[in-house]
């Protein structure tokens, strides 16, 4: 039951831990902030330099405060819930709402507290609710305002004065919404829906061996190492000299037991002797003893990634807000763990894919002419195995498809795209949201069939 | 269909023997679950197949009937399931299925609740992502339907990922023996307002609830019981486009060469006005949206048990 939890952590990793990785939604994601908890570990909210300890060991899901310069947990009371319903729904029946706009002249003069006022106030230690309920007596068009537009005002004047932080789990979902919905290049505009689809149709399982071309900095190595919850592989493969960039995988909260199923290796070592098998077998037992030995050199861990980690921005705390300068100098403390992902696959087990085959195969690369990297690395799938290929361009995946009919090398060719819409519910009022994402990128999907010499 | 156990990965190189389950496939849609049968026969419209030809050929592979038509062999997976599958219910497909998945943010080592089972569609896609150590517990008030989705799961080898029971969850809860320990909850019934207290019960703190439905009507009531102990409620319709892609000759348009020929190699008529005649065509592969989709199987509400 342990196997999505920290090492340190016996709660399933539903409670925050020292050094644990969160995502903080500030403001119903005005702003998103992955960071790293400890104790000196701030974060600048408005113009306040806030101490992330209040965070430690508390229970993912929870909702904190900026009360002054601390964040205090605040508990949800159902009371204000129940009130603002009732006011809102009125026996469920459509509103019988008399108030309207028809008055409302947008003059600039409504308001009569000036900022100098509110400035006075939190000299005298006035607390941010009590600013938005004196900036609420003392608006002249609050109470002509309709229920709905009363709300909206009071939400709009908390985001300012009371801003809320909300402990979120940085889980392959909320990660994807978070860099999707804030800085969508980094993860080739994949959106969560595709990256959903994605992992399905290449039937990512516990105990497999998955091929992963991950170009969008780690996401989907990140999210199919999840799905195998530390069992099998995920071999993360490279073109040429140089591993892509896997910062996102730092974020998830992964035990070793999972950072040890995160694996690098270059495509061309395992395409290399891969014409005759056979022969070839001897050679590579003997290239293995020798790496294996160089290998063992290497102290695990600690120094074999620093450069991995000079590749990543900043300090631990990525602010996917707007107000990215803002950090720069937050002093986080990392933890220090003895496994990290993302080590050289051992040569025993690139052989044993050289033998078995991949149970499946997944490419995001975004940038790439897909057609000759799947041309080359389809191969080295087994019989019979799935794969899908996540593209923002529709045109790679046609050339692609429909070279991989000519060549008979799979089956159920299909290319899709996701299309995602959401709702607001409420009484009487449910209508799809205003604002929807219109693309989430196309994927191409299949299964591998034996070539026609088997 | 999954290797729960790990000395038995890399199935897939496993060749075909006798008592597999493998889908047959004739064409993209057309496929068909077998259970490999030494003495059986398969007869479709290609002519008549020997499962007893099949055996020992490696998953994958195109195999030959007595008149020289082909099919392929293909190992199973929950997404080739989901295609063969006998319908007792409307089932879930693979769009709505892979976004609750994702949404639910199902793992490894979770326990899932699960009602209705139905046809079991989504639940085999629940047991691939609990596997191996976590469990899906699905509940069905249809006696027989519940027993032929246990079938299916003896079938496909998921039996020990996943109970089936016969349970009445609307009218009496997720039993209490759950309460509290369940990471997601996932309800496809007719008034699933119904059964969202009891939900909320089983489901462990910041644990997450997927509510499907086909019409507005339930989703309005299930959101408004949602927000007596959820949050983050959230309601989502998710659909596929497909494309269809094809090698086709386009006309170059060439000034040049004005008059006319009848010799082009492609079909298309001469124009009438001969202004611009066709001069070479070049082949390229296009794509483009089919004519036809599903339009919409339902809406999916998210909700996160509030933390208190």
């Amino acid at each position: 039951m342990s196997s999505s939890a920290n090492g340190n952590n016996s709660n399933n990793g539903r409670v925050t831990w020292e050094g644990c990785s969160v995502l903080l939604d500030i403001n119903d994601g005005d702003r998103l902030v992955f960071a790293r908890l400890s104790p000196a570990a701030k974060l600048k909210i408005g113009n306040k330099n806030c101490s992330l300890q209040p965070l430690i060991g508390t229970p993912f899901g929870s909702l904190f405060e900026l009360d002054g310069t601390s964040l205090s947990p605040l508990i949800p009371s159902p009371q204000a819930d129940a009130t603002n319903n009732e006011e809102i729904k009125e026996d469920g029946q459509p509103n019988a709402e008399s108030r309207d706009n028809r008055e409302l002249v947008d003059n600039n003069t409504a308001q009569t507290l000036t900022g100098e006022d509110i400035e006075a106030m939190r000299r005298q230690g006035a607390g941010g609710n009590e600013i938005i309920e004196a900036l609420i007596a003392n608006s002249a068009t609050y109470d002509k305002k309709t229920a709905f537009s009363q709300e909206k005002y009071r939400r709009k004047k908390q985001k300012k004065y009371a801003p809320k932080v909300l402990l979120r789990r940085p889980v392959a979902r909320s990660i994807c919404e978070a860099y999707f919905k804030k800085y969508p290049s980094k993860i080739g505009f994949l959106r969560v829906d595709t990256l959903s689809l994605l992992l399905s149709m290449a039937n990512v399982s516990a105990n497999s061996d998955i091929l992963v071309v991950d170009m969008i900095s780690g996401l989907l190595t990140g999210a199919v190492a999840e799905r195998l919850g530390g069992t099998g592989f995920v071999c993360n493969s490279y073109l040429g000299q140089s591993p892509y960039s896997m910062d996102i995988v730092r974020i998830f909260n992964f035990s070793d037991e999972i950072c040890k199923r995160i694996v690098r290796c270059p495509i061309a070592d395992l395409l290399s002797s891969k014409e005759s098998p056979e022969q070839t077998l001897q050679v590579a037992d003997v290239n293995d003893a020798c790496n294996v030995e160089s290998q063992s050199n290497d102290p695990m861990g600690a120094t074999a990634n620093t450069d991995e980690i000079s590749h990543s921005p900043g300090n631990g705390i990525s602010d996917l807000g707007t107000e990215n300068a803002e950090n720069e100098n937050i002093p986080v403390i990392r933890a220090c763990k003895a496994t990290k992902a993302g080590e050289k696959a051992p040569q025993e087990t690139i052989d044993s894919w050289k033998e078995n085959g991949f149970s499946s195969l997944l490419i995001a690369a975004p940038e790439m002419d897909i057609w000759p990297l799947v041309r080359d690395v389809l191969p080295l799938l087994s019989n019979s195995a799935p794969f899908a290929i996540y593209h923002q361009y529709l045109q790679p995946l046609a050339t692609c498809m429909h070279n991989l009919q000519l060549a008979k090398m799979a089956i159920g060719l299909q290319i899709s795209e996701p299309w995602l819409r959401e709702y607001q519910v409420l009484p009487s009022r449910t209508h799809p949201s205003m604002q929807m994402s219109a693309f989430g990128g196309y994927i191409l999907t299949g299964t591998k069939i034996c070539s026609s010499s088997c | 269909m999954l290797a729960i156990d790990p000395a038995k990965k890399l199935s897939f190189n496993r060749l075909i023997s006798n008592g597999d389950l493998v889908i047959v496939y004739e064409r993209h849609d057309n496929m068909k679950a077998v259970t490999v049968s030494e003495g059986s026969v398969l007869q479709n419209r290609f002519g008549v197949f020997k499962h007893s030809e099949w055996i020992g050929k490696p998953f994958g592979s195109k195999v030959f009937s007595n008149k020289g038509g082909f099919v392929y062999l293909l190992a199973p997976t929950p997404e080739l399931w989901t295609l063969v599958l006998s319908h007792r219910t409307q089932i879930l497909y693979i769009a709505d299925i892979s976004f609750v998945i994702m949404y639910l943010e199902v793992v490894p080592g979770c326990l899932v609740l699960e009602s209705g089972t139905g046809s079991g569609s989504l639940t085999t896609s629940l047991a691939r992502a609990v596997a191996p150590m976590g469990h899906v517990h699905t509940f069905d008030f249809h006696e027989q339907r519940a027993g032929s989705a246990r079938d299916d799961f003896e079938r496909t080898g998921l039996s020990s990922l996943i109970s089936v029971r016969v349970r009445d969850i609307q009218g009496e809860g997720f039993p209490s023996e759950f309460a509290g320990l369940a990471d997601a909850v996932f309800l496809d019934l007719p008034q699933p307002w119904l059964a969202i207290p009891s939900a909320a019960k089983m489901l462990k703190q910041d644990g997450t609830l997927c509510s499907f439905s086909p019409c507005v009507e339930q989703v309005q009531r299930s959101c408004e019981t949602l927000q007596n102990c959820f949050t983050d409620i959230r309601t989502f319709e998710v659909l596929l486009r497909t494309y269809e892609v094809k090698e086709g000759k386009m006309e170059n348009l060439n000034g040049d060469n004005n008059d006319s020929n009848g010799s082009l190699p492609c079909k298309r008529r001469q124009r009438s006005d001969g202004s611009y005649a066709p001069d070479t065509s070049v082949s390229s592969v296009m794509a483009r949206p089919c004519g036809e989709a599903r339009g919409h199987t339902g809406y999916l509400t998210f909700a996160r048990l509030k933390c208190l």
